[in-house]
């Protein structure tokens, strides 16, 4: 005991080498390979999947006008940084732009957009901000004045996710990408076949369903890292019968928005709205389009927001 | 033990919006080194004001919850099994929420 003493306390056994370059300590486990490995070497390996990805796939083509859907988290952040870079060691020969979605909630978006001009600062891509009042002449917090705290999301889910594409068009972009995370994907993977419809599009559904996901594939995680990963593979891998009658995709006579009815979600929306009728859409729509299945079911999470720490804001990918 | 503990995507909410926390930890009679087995359960009962759900599940953190050692992965060091020393920094950041 005194012998330990003098010799002071012994050190734990710290990081071993990193297992790709064997120069640097291993500074993370990855989940994929399980492998221990330094900061620098992950960021390589990292880097140099994606740029696979992208060659073997063709996703681009030199010239062409990208897109990014960046809202200031992480997960966009992640795809800006990597994709200029990637763009600039590779020679894509991309326009690359930032694309924003303002939805107009008094203080939601401020830190977001803030971080967003950083990105746009720092990867020097020019930025581009489109709003609700723009694109569909109402902001969410007058959205949520005219219907009230029920069923917002609903509106603000839907509205989203035409505001980046409308957005791109606005830019003139071929293409618009978006940054998710495996974790995003994998959840979506299983709620999919938790409610069967994966023949349908969208992916409304009530955040509560979405953190039992959430909970349970982070606890598979935990027994087997690679779990995640292979959610999304035999997502993937789904085959969809042929029987199944899948939507049709045709365009809104209203607005042009891709859609498989008469008019597309966002204006059956908005015309309700603007007649003063904001229900309209709102649950089994019947209204324009006739008895359909894929409307919200029942948002109906408290409002009284805990925190985002719980789930995500509205039941869609954030991107 | 001097520690540094830093709380960060949404984890600081549970401890008064504080992010980061200088501690002293002592440790229990007849122990001589401290584990993150152990700083866990002091954190739960000196820093987290509410939800301790959202931070532990059973004796660790909740899943999602990534652990950095002073910059590392507490993955690296044997998880609840690691060993602190003093002026150790441990960061806690939640992913289970938006990206």
């Amino acid at each position: 005991m005194e012998e330990r003493e003098s010799e002071g306390r012994a050190r734990r056994a710290g990081p071993r080498q990193c297992s790709v370059c064997n120069l640097r300590k291993a500074s993370i486990k990855r989940p994929k390979t399980l492998q221990q490995i330094c900061r620098e070497c992950f960021y390589s390996v990292f880097e140099e999947e994606i740029h696979r990805a992208i060659v073997d796939n063709n996703l681009f083509k030199p010239g062409e006008r990208v897109a990014i859907g960046a809202s200031g988290g992480k997960d966009s952040t992640v795809l800006a940084y990597v994709l200029s870079e990637l763009n600039r060691r590779h020679n894509y020969g991309l326009d690359l732009f930032l694309l924003s979605v303002d939805e107009g909630i008094t203080g939601y978006r401020d830190d977001s957009l803030e971080t967003v001009k950083r990105n746009e600062i720092q990867y020097g891509l020019p930025l581009k901000i489109v709003s609700y009042k723009d694109l569909y002449g109402w902001t969410m917090d007058e959205i949520v004045k005219a219907i009230g705290l029920k069923n917002n999301c609903t509106f603000c889910g839907v509205f989203r996710r035409q505001a980046l594409d409308r957005g791109a068009a606005l830019l003139r972009a071929e293409k618009l990408v978006t940054g998710h995370n495996a974790d995003d994907i994998a959840e979506t993977v299983l709620l999919n076949i938790l409610r069967g419809d994966i023949a349908r599009h969208g992916i409304y559904s009530p955040n509560a369903y979405r953190g039992f996901a959430r909970e349970f594939i982070k606890d598979l995680e935990r027994i087997r890292p690679r779990a995640i990963l292979d959610i999304i593979r035999s997502g993937e891998n789904f085959r969809i019968s042929t029987l199944t009658k899948m939507p049709e995709q045709g365009t809104c006579e209203r607005c042009g928005y891709i859609s498989s009815q008469k008019w597309c979600k966002a204006c059956v929306l908005l015309d309700g709205l603007n007649r003063g009728l904001p229900k309209l859409g709102i649950g089994r729509a019947r209204a324009v389009n006739g008895p359909k299945k894929d409307v919200v079911r029942g948002l109906t999470r408290p409002e009284t927001q805990r925190s985002s720490l719980e789930s995500k804001h509205c039941g869609s990918l954030d991107f | 033990m001097k520690l540094t503990l830093e709380f960060g995507g949404g984890l600081e909410l549970l401890c008064q919006s504080i992010k980061i926390h200088e501690v002293d930890v002592g440790l229990k009679d007849g122990e001589v080194k401290l584990m993150m087995r152990d700083l866990l359960t002091w954190i739960r009962t000196n820093l987290i004001k509410e939800r301790p759900e959202m931070f532990m599940k059973e004796d660790s953190v909740r899943p999602g919850v990534l652990v950095l050692i002073n910059d590392c992965d507490w993955e690296i060091y044997g998880n609840l099994e690691a060993t602190l020393e003093d002026k150790d920094v441990i960061v806690f950041i939640s992913t289970l929420h938006g990206g």
